[in-house]
């Protein structure tokens, strides 16, 4: 089955973004395919590649990079991170930041920015989308 | 492209939080996509569209305003539920009055605000293709 | 449908608004801090009668890390995270009450 997951929460603040990886995990382990995964709201900030945790801590955001090539069909994870609120929340790929006169940016690069419709799409797209929030 | 049956569950009061702001602009996004889209206001939700607010006290944008585009992109099922309404202290007097133009009934204005209870809303829910949750 | 709930009845009304809408068949499974809501509490009796019905599930990962495995109420089922999967696929819709 196709599934899709929305995110609405950042990293190590809340669950929401660990329960999503372990759910999007064991849906692969299944056979299952993770079509999309969509930040939304603070969920933007599981994308930052400056994420820098505690040694002896999960690396969130590497782990979601690292989910974003093992669906079992050997299609990739699509991370995808909405620019509008990447954008309001200092979360810029190069594109962005170029647009924006930013000298910097902080997009991991398993992790692309497009737009919401990218998050209707996968609704359409997919047999299930599930959301997780705070 | 296939039409399904979107649900948008709105539950949080604006200004607090990001998510009656950032939920509008997924359903002003979703119109582009003819679908059959639905607005569910429960619980605070119902303060997304108490009419009369003035953000002018807190530096913030006033975004109530557009939630009266909606009915001009053919968004108009909102569900409200009757429950949290009288909870609250409101009635259908103390919201926006959103209306669209019904095409199959010469363009006559109509109001795309349903009060309903909890049990219709369980009914609308169990139709629905996707859940969006904020 | 599958309703998922991640708050403590305690601190949120999303248990209270799920079980005003729920249908005759819809299944609700606890994560997160809403599995303190499959803890025996003052606020049990909410689930009791969905529970005896086979409807309630709640995260086993979940229940162990706030280490409450031993308090949990009758007739809730654990289940794993591919149980969580499962009932994705199983149940159509997902409605999450976050």
């Amino acid at each position: 089955m196709k599934i899709s997951i929305q995110i609405n929460e950042g990293p190590y603040q809340h669950q929401a973004s660990d329960t999503a990886y372990q759910f999007a995990k064991a849906a692969i382990a299944k056979g299952h395919e993770i079509f999309r995964v969509f930040f939304y709201h603070d969920g933007v900030d599981n994308a930052s590649r400056f994420t820098v945790p505690p040694q002896d801590d999960r690396h969130i955001v590497n782990n979601w990079a690292d989910l974003g090539i093992k669906n079992a069909d050997g299609n990739e994870v699509e991370l995808v991170v909405c620019v509008a609120a990447a954008l309001r929340r200092g979360m810029l790929d190069a594109s962005e930041a170029g647009k924006n006169g930013i000298d910097s940016n902080n997009i991991h690069p398993a992790f692309r920015i497009s737009g919401l419709g990218q998050l209707i799409e996968a609704g359409i797209q997919s047999d299930r989308l599930v959301v997780f929030g705070d | 492209m296939s039409t399904k049956k979107f649900m948008y569950l709105n539950r949080k009061a604006p200004y607090g939080t990001v998510y009656a702001l950032e939920s509008l602009e997924v359903v002003l996004i979703a119109a582009a996509f003819e679908q059959d889209v639905s607005l569910v206001f429960i619980d605070d939700g119902v303060y997304q569209i108490v009419d009369g607010q003035n953000t002018d006290g807190i530096g913030m944008k006033n975004f109530s305003k557009a939630y009266h585009a909606l009915g001009d992109y053919d968004i108009n099922q909102l569900y409200v539920s009757a429950e949290s309404l009288t909870e609250r202290g409101l009635s259908v007097d103390d919201l926006m009055p959103l209306v669209y133009e019904d095409e199959d009934d010469d363009w006559a204005e109509k109001p795309s605000i349903k009060v309903v209870s909890n049990v219709e809303i369980s009914k609308i829910m169990s139709e629905q293709d996707v859940c969006l949750s904020f | 449908m599958l309703h998922t709930i991640n708050k403590s009845s305690f601190e949120r009304n999303s248990l209270q608004s799920c079980l005003n809408t729920i249908d005759d068949t819809s299944v609700i499974l606890l994560i997160e801090d809403g599995v303190i809501c499959a803890a025996n509490n003052a606020n049990s009796s909410m689930l009791a009668e969905l529970a005896t019905q086979g409807r309630v599930f709640a995260l086993q990962g979940d229940i162990d890390a706030r280490g409450i495995s031993s308090k949990v109420a009758d007739n809730i089922k654990l289940v794993d995270y591919a149980g969580f999967v499962d009932l994705v696929v199983e149940h159509g819709t997902t409605v999450s009450w976050v």
